[in-house]
């Protein structure tokens, strides 16, 4: 598939305070259920515990992140996606649930660099308090105009994701916060 | 003549020498000077024109309320009007201009005004509306509108080139003001482990303590302040930024600050301001108090200046305003600029002091001094056209009979001091009249409130009320622990001891001398910089501007960029006497966000040119970038309204768009429209009640055209839903209605039906969906390859089947919005690009043609066909539309169904679509009404129609439109008289001519859609 299959900026990158990167083809399936009911189909099929409240939790075939008090998004393999989906429906046969491959419906950067420049960055454009943002949660946020979601990979490495038609603005909105000149010294 | 004296000047480096130029001409000054210090360093006494008189304007103060030393900056792109002077950091090769005059500012032909001024007093702008009717427009219009403005606005055609960028903080504490009382609750609360950003606006932290010789534990307060700034800068939880302003105070904790980041050392691609949008449990303003002017007659005069002023500038800056200066006051703490003045070894005549004794410390520390004091005294007047060279004087009690002349160059003047209490009032907080000392404070019991209704403002210091040094920081240690107690924290207290010299009462002047008479009074100025004097606010009053809102927008006191810091109090002083009411009664006027002016790059940030908006492109967005598409606005998507070849005019190419799709095949990016979709046992019922139509008898492999109506019977979105399988349907939604819709699907889902089993997933942008559109449209498909059966018999209209085309995972729906066979294919979105350049070369043999928003219009128009958004305007129901068909009679309920029970909705007289054809066979104008006959009771004419849809028709060679009309189906053939629009290029014609048909244009037995 891979010569037909791309993602939203092709694996673009950018740098500045913090270095860019449009990290190409992801996948993600969303699942709405009763949580607490599905968590033993998640772990069986992703490996990854039910999250709490905002939190990632990793997986040996995926991750699984809270998005609400009814809806998760696994994080996985472009590949696997489909699949998972088709686990997913086998696992939780006779339970009420929605389960959906929107693996190409988003766009995903990583932004890596020192801890306080990186949330420097990222906090001239989330009103999200990056100060508190720790790795593990998943915080879905505004990103100046356009929906998102952040979470840290690592202190000094950072996800942003966003819907694929405003991957163009979302990366220049990146690129224009971590140009050089524009260090702030706060976090 | 202002000068730079040999010594002294706390804040600049005379070691080095920074280079400047004034209208024109080259001075230099020293690192650590504003443009104000060195402007009066190099003798520049007049700076500017007031903006009704063109009076000559010198500067005032030295900080951010500076009425009068307004420049122009930076030239070119930079060129920025309005700027103050007084807060402008001297930088090398810095070009700033003086403002409001012509042709110099030393000969300025607007200093007529001042002439006629007695024609020109408060209000008479609005009596030029009046009398004579006539001239108004031509006469005074024009001459005003020349004259109005201070500084030159930016040339439209340069672009802002400066970087602005926000930054958004969460803290426990914002400290606004980085004085010793602010530099105290910092203190507190950082070492009670709070979260703390302290904010001072400018370079410098300390605030006015160091000049004013206050003393904290026995020394002098510099030395307090450094260490207090080092242990602020070593605490982990505690973030200091100068250069920062709090503009404003919002609810629910939400504070806006403007960092000027790179003013004073301007660089390529440092950003020049930073906005921080700051969410803060608490507030402590500290923001200090700002001193009043005397109104005595010419106190507007170039050399007249605050007392605060004259001494910052001689302590911080080593400037002298003057070599003698009177000092003229109704308070003890003007007495310090004389101090500092004869210990700088210059001259002060006289200290003029209304009050009738002055014996506290500092009065007596001058007397020491050799410095006369004339107490129960007041200046009658100033002498000197271009500036002060004189002030005469007479008994403070009396009208005005001069007793004496003073020489002098500069005149110290002190009305007192009021509480900046801006913040505390932005959010909502009420002050209460201090009697004692003369001020507005801030009243403790009526705080600003926060979410939980919990005052979030304290205010502290001078800002409080709390203006003698010995109470500053014993207030601020106050302030702070109520702010922390009620974020639940405990502060240590025990604040250090700050001293300074006991001082007696002010007494209250507001006029001086008190019984001044008219002519007196219309020299006396409020507003230095709207040119508002104590006659105008008078004149208001006996006009009826009573209200102190009133008087204000009347005289335009307090409305110019100072935002009134200089006049507000002494101008509503003038308004209570006047109206023989105590003070607090009249009030003041609403204090509003920003504290000072922000730059308009701040408030937008980085939101400029590519990023000014998150522009939604679809995958394909390249390939019709490259085949030189006209975008149109979808909301915030650009979609393709045709695709104009090389020489093309878009109606050519729209109307071969059309050609080309109904004789072979057109190309459609339709991925933009919603897809949602809605999953689980109760789904069925749910569509049910979301749909007019029955959609739970839809089959699995089936589509069908839908309507959605709101609770209050409008039609609102169309779309056609496929049933993937029994507890599974895939909606279609309009473009505009995909994040609309489905936030009302989960509207209804979680606040009323929250115990019906169904879940739904936004999953628009999962796919790409193209429309291979045309008679040729099977062939091309059939010609990728693949698994899938695309025969008539296999996938027969409104059907929908999934597997390979080609290499595609492929979801295949038989819909047609343009009558034609066609395909919606839907393939996953990172598969976009490759498919449709696959289809484009599978085509290629057919004349393969992509075609745009305003073929797709045309066509689906020739069809009769509604659009929401043409046909709809959310008062049309489904049954104006002709599409009783679509609602369900066997369904008991539905979103809409009640709504559309009512007499309104029933109403035989509500128009109806139908068809419309002109006569001649041109385009009906859009929107054009039917006329009928008579008027309505407004004079109107009477109408009987409106058209909803109009376009030029390709495929019938003349204009094809949609209308509502009264009664329209049972007048098929009659003929409607169509008003023309002023814009019409046959305006003159009045009307044009129109048959009522069919709205069904083209194939009207669905032949076409149906192979």
């Amino acid at each position: 598939m891979s010569e037909i299959a791309v993602s939203a900026l092709n694996g673009e990158e950018a740098s500045g305070l913090v270095t860019l990167r449009e990290m190409g083809l992801q996948g993600m399936v969303t699942l709405r259920a009763d949580l607490s009911k599905a968590a033993s189909a998640v772990k069986k099929v992703t490996g990854a515990a039910m999250p709490d409240r905002r939190a990632i939790s990793a997986g040996k075939a995926a991750s699984v992140a809270w998005m609400s008090p009814d809806e998760v998004m696994i994080l996985c393999d472009h590949a696997r996606a489909d699949a998972i989906v088709a686990e997913l429906a086998e696992a939780l046969t006779g339970q009420h649930h929605l389960a959906v491959n929107v693996s190409d419906a988003r766009a995903m950067f990583s932004l890596s660099g020192e801890a306080g420049v990186l949330k420097d960055v990222l906090a001239k454009i989330t009103p999200a308090d990056m100060a508190a943002l720790g790795p593990g949660e998943m915080r879905r946020t505004r990103l100046q105009q356009a929906a998102g979601a952040i979470w840290l990979e690592s202190e000094t490495e950072a996800r942003v994701i966003c819907f694929r038609s405003v991957a163009r603005y979302v990366f220049d909105l990146l690129a224009i916060s971590a140009r050089d000149g524009g260090a702030v010294g706060y976090h | 003549m202002s000068t730079r004296l040999a010594d002294g000047g706390r804040l600049i480096d005379r070691t080095r020498k920074v280079e400047f130029t004034f209208n024109g001409k080259r001075f230099s000054g020293h690192p650590g000077d504003t443009l104000a210090s060195a402007l009066m360093a190099n003798g520049q006494r007049i700076v500017g024109r007031s903006f009704k008189y063109h009076r000559p304007r010198g500067i005032v103060a030295s900080g951010a309320e500076e009425p009068n030393a307004l420049v122009n900056l930076g030239q070119g792109a930079r060129h920025e009007p309005n700027q103050r002077a007084t807060t402008t950091e001297l930088f090398d090769g810095l070009a700033a201009s003086s403002q409001n005059h012509w042709p110099s500012l030393e000969w300025d032909i607007g200093e007529v005004n001042a002439a006629i001024a007695r024609f020109l007093p408060a209000g008479f702008y609005y009596k030029t509306f009046i009398h004579p009717r006539a001239f108004w427009k031509h006469v005074f219009e024009p001459f005003i509108r020349q004259s109005a403005g201070l500084g030159k606005a930016p040339d439209p055609k340069h672009t802002d080139p400066d970087r602005y960028e926000q930054f958004y903080v969460h803290v426990d504490l914002v400290v606004a003001g980085g004085g010793i009382a602010g530099l105290q609750a910092a203190l507190e609360a950082g070492r009670a482990g709070a979260r703390v950003l302290v904010c001072e606006q400018t370079a410098h932290w300390g605030g006015r303590a160091p000049v004013d010789g206050v003393e904290i534990d026995g020394k002098p307060a510099g030395d307090w302040i450094a260490a207090a700034v080092s242990e602020l800068e070593a605490m982990e939880n505690v973030h200091l930024r100068p250069r920062t302003m709090v503009a404003g105070v919002y609810d629910h904790g939400y504070v806006l600050a403007y960092e000027r980041v790179s003013d004073h050392a301007p660089q390529d691609g440092v950003p020049r301001h930073r906005l921080w949008r700051i969410r803060t449990g608490q507030v402590i303003s500290a923001i200090g108090a700002i001193e009043r002017p005397l109104s005595f007659a010419g106190n507007d005069k170039p050399g007249v200046m605050l007392a605060s002023a004259v001494r910052d500038y001689l302590v911080e800056y080593g400037v002298s305003p003057g070599d003698r200066t009177v000092v003229v006051t109704n308070n003890d703490d003007a007495y310090r600029t004389a101090i500092a003045i004869r210990r700088a070894g210059l001259d002060v005549p006289c200290i003029v002091d209304a009050r009738p004794t002055a014996d506290g410390p500092l009065p007596q520390e001058a007397r020491a001094l050799g410095i006369p004091v004339k107490t129960g005294t007041a200046i009658a007047g100033v002498k000197g056209i271009r500036g002060v060279v004189a002030v005469q004087l007479c008994k403070q009690a009396g009208e005005g009979a001069v007793t004496e002349d003073v020489i002098c160059e500069a005149v110290a003047m002190s009305g007192g001091w009021s509480p900046a209490v801006h913040l505390w009032s932005h959010c909502g907080g009420k002050l209460t009249w201090d009697e004692a000392g003369a001020f507005f404070r801030p009243d403790p019991d009526r705080p600003p409130t926060n979410q939980s209704g919990e005052g979030f403002v304290v205010c502290a210091g001078a800002s409080d009320g709390a203006l003698h040094a010995g109470e500053v920081i014993k207030n601020a240690s106050a302030a702070v622990s109520k702010a922390l107690t009620t974020l639940g924290k405990k502060t240590a207290g025990n604040p250090p001891k700050a001293t300074a010299p006991d001082e007696a009462a002010l007494a209250p002047v507001w006029m001086m001398p008190q019984g001044a008479g008219i002519k007196k009074r219309a020299k006396m100025w409020l507003d230095f910089q709207n040119d508002v004097k104590v006659s105008d606010v008078q004149l208001a009053a006996r006009e009826g501007y009573e209200s102190v809102e009133h008087t204000k927008r009347y005289t335009t006191l307090g409305m110019a960029t100072d935002q009134g810091k200089l006049s507000n109090i002494n101008g509503l002083a003038i308004l209570a006497d006047t109206l023989n009411a105590p003070i607090p009664q009249v009030g003041t006027t609403t204090f509003r966000p920003p504290f000072t002016p922000i730059s308009m790059g701040a408030i937008a940030g980085e939101a400029r040119g590519e990023v000014f908006q998150p522009l939604r492109r679809t995958p394909l967005h390249a390939r019709h970038e490259d085949a030189g598409a006209e975008w149109e606005p979808v909301g915030q998507w650009r979609r393709p309204y045709c695709f104009p070849k090389p020489g093309e005019s878009k109606r050519d190419a729209v109307n071969r768009e059309i050609t080309a799709t109904r004789s072979s095949v057109g190309l459609l990016d339709a991925s933009t429209l919603g897809k949602i979709l809605v999953k689980g046992p109760d789904a069925g019922r749910f569509m049910d009640m979301l749909y007019t139509n029955m959609m739970s008898t839809l089959k699995p492999g089936r589509c069908r055209y839908g309507l959605m109506c709101s609770e209050n019977g409008f039609l609102m979105d169309d779309g056609v839903v496929a049933r993937l399988d029994e507890d599974t349907f895939l909606c279609h939604t309009t473009t505009g209605g995909a994040d609309r819709i489905h936030a009302h699907m989960e509207d209804w889902l979680q606040c009323e039906w929250w115990d019906w089993q169904v879940y739904t997933a936004n999953v628009t942008e999962q796919w790409v969906q193209i429309g291979v559109v045309g008679p040729k449209a099977r062939e091309v498909l059939a010609s990728l390859g693949g698994d899938m059966d695309l025969s008539k018999d296999a996938l027969p209209f409104m059907a929908w089947a999934e597997g390979k085309l080609g290499a595609f995972d492929a979801r295949v729906f038989r819909i047609s919005f343009s009558g034609e066979l066609s395909f919606e294919v839907a393939v996953p979105a990172s598969q976009g690009l490759a498919f449709w350049d696959a289809l484009m070369a599978a085509g290629e043999p057919h004349g393969i043609t992509p075609y745009g928003t305003e073929a797709l219009h045309v066509m689906r128009a020739e069809k009769g066909f509604i659009m929401i958004g043409d046909e709809t305007d959310g008062t049309v129901i489904p049954q104006d539309l002709g599409l009783h068909w679509a609602i369900s009679k066997k369904k008991d309920d539905y979103l809409g169904k009640r709504a559309q029970e009512r007499p309104h909705m029933t109403d035989p007289e509500r128009w109806q679509l139908v068809g419309l054809e002109t006569l001649d066979g041109s385009v009906l104008p859009d929107g054009a009404y039917a006329i009928a006959e008579g008027e309505n009771a407004n004079g109107q004419r009477n109408t009987q129609g409106r058209v909803t849809s109009t376009y030029f028709s390709p495929t019938l060679g003349r204009g094809i439109a949609m209308g509502l009309v009264l009664h329209g189906p049972d007048r098929m053939g009659e003929v409607l008289e169509f008003a023309r629009t002023a814009r019409d290029p046959d305006s003159n014609l009045r009307t044009v001519e129109a048959r009522i048909v069919s709205p069904v244009f083209y194939d009207p037995d669905g032949e076409k859609q149906n192979v």
